[in-house]
Parts: structure tokens; C-alpha cells; sequence
């Protein structure tokens, strides 16, 4: 099994879940197969050679945000009965507007490869911790200290929304 | 371990190119054609992934690692994105019982 064949292999099952995101009825499910792409996605860094970060998108995809979705699903006990139902023009028009995204994206992404055909060298270990660090830590050190700053206002947003007002009466 | 780099194998970058925009597409129609705001959520963080994919796959492709920094504050900026929404989320679910977009309208007063 040669390169090339895993990886479009890869590419199949992470656009096939992908799909089923958006295709099953049921909330929780689409989370779960939410959860199986990012798995995917992060086979496909580590096929890429950029291990740390597929390592990273594991902990912080599959393992954070993903299970902030659940914790949130299953608080609101949301269930297929309570799924709201979309008319079948809505749907129609939402497929032929993704649709003429797509191909519109392609096209231009198409046109732009001419330009950026630089063949690269040799096997490289820039996904390595120690390279990303190096970069990290000073051709990116503001925006990476800026970040920090807005976790903060993330945290406290998040606190201040979620705590309950007194003045509403359930 | 490094492994040999995948476009030295055959693999062009034409296909992460194809893949990435798949996956965005299929995001953009999920957040089109769902109205669960948890789901819409979801599609948004699909798109952002597909575009995380295509900034690795330049990455290795140039074999210059800013991308993957770049890749590092869009995971940092989805983090406090869903915090954010989530908790909104929840807010609003709590005055009106659903999480239906459609009704969010009547969200003003």
C-alpha cells in the first residue's frame, strides 16, 4: 500500500464523515462524527509530517471543544423529536449555493497553482515540536502573547453569559 | 520519526487543494441547510478545519513551518469561538426552549 493510496483512502472517509455531520438527523450523532473527522484530519497531518500538530488537534478538537459540544447537547437534552425540520426549498437552494461555492473555489485554487509550483527538497521536520516552538517563540511571539489576552475575554464572556440573571422568572 | 514527505510520493497538492475545498463546501451547506444552532456550531468548525488542512498542506508542501503556526492561533481562535457561541447558545435556550435559528428572531426586547 504505497502513500498515495492511504492518502486518498484518508481523503474518502474524512469527506464521507464529514458528510454525515451534516446528513444525520440526530445532534448527538453529527457531534460523534464530528469527532471521527478531526481524527481524520489529524491522520492526514501526521501523513503530512506535521506531527505536533496532529497531536494538538487531537487534544483540542476531539478532546476539548468536541466534548464542550457534547456536555452542551446533552444540558439542553436536545433529541431527533426536537430537531427543527428545513423545507426541501431551502435545502435545494443551501446545496446549489454550497455547490456553486465549491466549484467557484475550485476554479480560482486552480488557476492560483501555476504560481506556487516550487518543488521542495527533502523530507523536512518543520511539524516538530522543536522548529514550531523555535517559531512560535519569536517570529510569533505577539500574536501568540495577544492570543492569551483573548482567551481571557473568552473566559470571562463565557462566565458572564452563562451565569443567570436574577430579574428572569422562570 | 520523520516520515518521507508525501508530495515526494506522487501525492500533488492538487488533491489537499480539492479535499480541503470539499470539506469547506460540505461546512458552508451544513451551515445552509441545518437550523440546530449546536449543528450550524459544528459546520462552522468543519470549515475552519478545512482550512487548517490546506495550511498544512502548503506547509509541508514549501517546507516552511509559518503555516502551522498559523494553524496553531485558528485552533487558539476556535477554541474561544465555541466557548463563546456555546455559552450563548445556552442563554438563549433558556429564555425561549429551543435552539431552533428560525425563532431566534424573536429574540429582540
Amino acid at each position: 500500500m504505497t502513500l498515495e493510496m492511504i492518502a486518498i483512502l484518508l481523503g474518502g472517509l474524512t469527506i464521507g464523515s464529514a458528510l454525515m455531520v451534516v446528513l444525520s438527523k440526530h445532534p448527538v450523532r453529527s457531534v460523534l462524527y464530528l469527532v471521527v473527522t478531526f481524527f481524520l484530519i489529524s491522520a492526514n497531518y501526521i501523513l503530512m509530517n506535521a506531527q505536533f500538530l496532529a497531536i494538538v488537534n487531537i487534544i483540542v478538537y476531539a478532546g476539548a471543544i468536541m466534548v464542550l459540544f457534547l456536555f452542551v447537547l446533552m444540558l439542553l437534552n436536545l433529541n431527533k423529536d426536537s430537531e427543527p425540520i428545513t423545507s426541501i426549498g431551502i435545502k435545494l437552494a443551501g446545496i446549489i449555493a454550497g455547490g456553486v461555492l465549491l466549484t467557484v473555489m475550485l476554479a480560482a485554487l486552480k488557476d492560483g497553482l501555476v504560481i506556487t509550483q516550487q518543488a521542495v527538497g527533502s523530507a523536512n521536520n518543520d511539524g516538530l515540536v522543536e522548529n514550531l516552538g523555535e517559531l512560535l517563540f519569536t517570529k510569533y511571539v505577539l500574536p501568540f502573547e495577544m492570543s492569551s489576552v483573548l482567551f481571557i475575554a473568552a473566559m470571562v464572556g463565557a462566565v458572564m453569559l452563562a451565569k443567570r440573571e436574577k430579574q428572569i422568572i422562570d | 520519526m520523520v516520515l518521507a514527505s508525501i508530495f515526494e510520493s506522487g501525492v500533488s497538492i492538487d488533491f489537499y487543494i480539492v479535499l480541503a475545498s470539499v470539506l469547506f463546501a460540505i461546512g458552508a451547506i451544513g451551515v445552509l441547510v441545518r437550523r440546530n444552532a449546536i449543528v450550524l456550531l459544528m459546520c462552522i468548525e468543519l470549515m475552519l478545519n478545512a482550512v487548517n488542512l490546506l495550511m498544512v498542506a502548503f506547509s509541508t508542501y514549501h517546507g516552511k513551518g509559518d503555516g502551522q503556526v498559523f494553524v496553531f492561533f485558528i485552533m487558539v481562535v476556535a477554541a474561544a469561538e465555541a466557548t463563546v457561541g456555546l455559552s450563548i447558545l445556552v442563554m438563549a435556550y433558556r429564555n425561549i426552549r429551543s435552539t431552533d435559528v428560525g425563532i431566534f428572531n424573536k429574540l429582540k426586547g
